[in-house]
């Protein structure tokens, strides 16, 4: 598990998209995202829309960035296989699309059932033209997700933080 | 087995969009791949109509971004019934945000029109103004003469929503009316005419 001291990182993050000027945060529940989906629900300039599949937040923010917004969709590698035609939209129209992902099926998955995607999640997006940042280190949370979200709106391009699991801790059952 | 019932259907398409973006003032538009994007270019291409070539299922997720990020204007989707039936959970996701400034037009001839005319599943037993109020969507209906579609038209345009309907229309081959095909100048030219000519970058 993340010790005590690497706990904030989500908070980086936030503080991150913010600077950014993120206004819509589109999310699937997830335990790593869990502070920071708590962080955007609580922040009234940020509107954050909880989805039934991840590829409805790919169209979301494309309709965001129509009306002027900026926006993230926050998901976990299992959903990098949900978005991957809706991808076409962001990359044919060259809409800025920023996404972090939370990574399964690495170290200490206790569930094999997410290897698949754990393993094929960053060839994917490779493979659509997603640039790709990993982030492995509490400590490098706010620094990555500024470059990444400098690079998707700067240069209106899609992007995906893929963040490690030992980031996020193993996940239990039945706690 | 085919049925045939949505061919006798009194509504055409193109005259239901024709009316549905007369006198459309600062409305915003976003199409459905296919048919719809081809009947909303018949009405007249427009900067602030934004046709889809792709993104199948995207269509009312597009719309519910665009009426966030604008909440003082009206966002009206066209999009088909096989179109949202590949993003039925969409409409859940609109249920619960509940903008008051979107509206959903569903130009439901029954049919997948771009792959051969075969049968949707509202060619069946599926329902799609039922399931919009059962994810709680306020304003739903179906649409079957124009009687109906007078009542409809100023709900879709006006009314605190957000609003749905599923609009039967005739299955019919119509001459295609394609809008520019260039996403990037697509999304360009609405964010200037929207925003302002810094918009578009």
């Amino acid at each position: 598990m993340a010790s005590a001291a690497g706990n904030a990182w989500p908070d980086e993050i936030f503080t991150a998209l913010q600077a950014a000027q993120v206004r819509q945060v589109a999310y699937v529940p997830d335990a790593g995202h869990k502070r920071l989906i708590a962080r955007c629900l609580a922040e009234p300039a940020i509107t954050a829309v909880p989805l039934t599949t991840e590829e409805e937040g790919v169209a979301l923010l494309a309709g965001a960035w129509l009306g002027g917004q900026r926006g993230v969709l926050l998901m976990q590698s299992s959903g990098v296989g949900n978005v991957v035609n809706m991808l076409s939209l962001a990359r044919t129209c060259r809409f800025p699309l920023l996404m972090l992902v939370t990574m399964r099926g690495q170290e200490g998955e206790f569930n094999p059932w997410q290897e698949p995607m754990g393993r094929a999640a960053a060839p994917v997006l490779n493979l659509i033209g997603c640039r790709i940042f990993e982030l492995d280190r509490p400590a490098s949370a706010g620094e990555v997700v500024s470059a990444a979200a400098r690079q998707v709106f700067d240069e209106q391009a899609m992007a995906a933080v893929l963040i490690a699991q030992r980031m996020v801790g193993v996940k239990s059952f039945g706690h | 087995m085919l049925s045939k019932r949505s061919e006798r259907y009194p509504l055409r398409r193109r005259d239901v969009v024709a009316q549905l973006l007369a006198d459309r003032g600062g409305l915003l538009v976003v199409a459905g791949l296919g048919a719809p994007a081809w009947d909303a270019t018949a009405a007249g291409d427009h900067p602030l109509t934004f046709p889809l070539w792709g993104a199948m299922g995207g269509a009312v997720m597009m719309g519910l971004g665009l009426a966030l990020a604008q909440p003082a204007r009206r966002v009206l989707v066209l999009t088909g019934d096989g179109e949202m039936l590949m993003g039925l959970g969409a409409l859940a996701t609109v249920g619960v945000k509940r903008p008051t400034n979107l509206a959903v037009a569903v130009l439901d001839n029954e049919r997948y029109g771009e792959t051969g005319m075969q049968p949707t599943h509202t060619a069946g037993p599926a329902d799609l103004a039922t399931a919009a109020h059962a994810l709680g969507l306020p304003v739903t209906g179906t649409v079957r003469d124009k009687a109906a579609l007078a009542t409809a038209l100023p709900l879709l345009r006006d009314t605190e929503g957000p609003v749905f309907f599923d609009i039967k229309v005739r299955a019919e081959d119509l001459p295609l009316v394609l809008p520019p095909k260039d996403g990037e100048h697509l999304k360009d030219r609405f964010r200037a005419a929207l925003l302002g000519p810094d918009g578009a970058d």
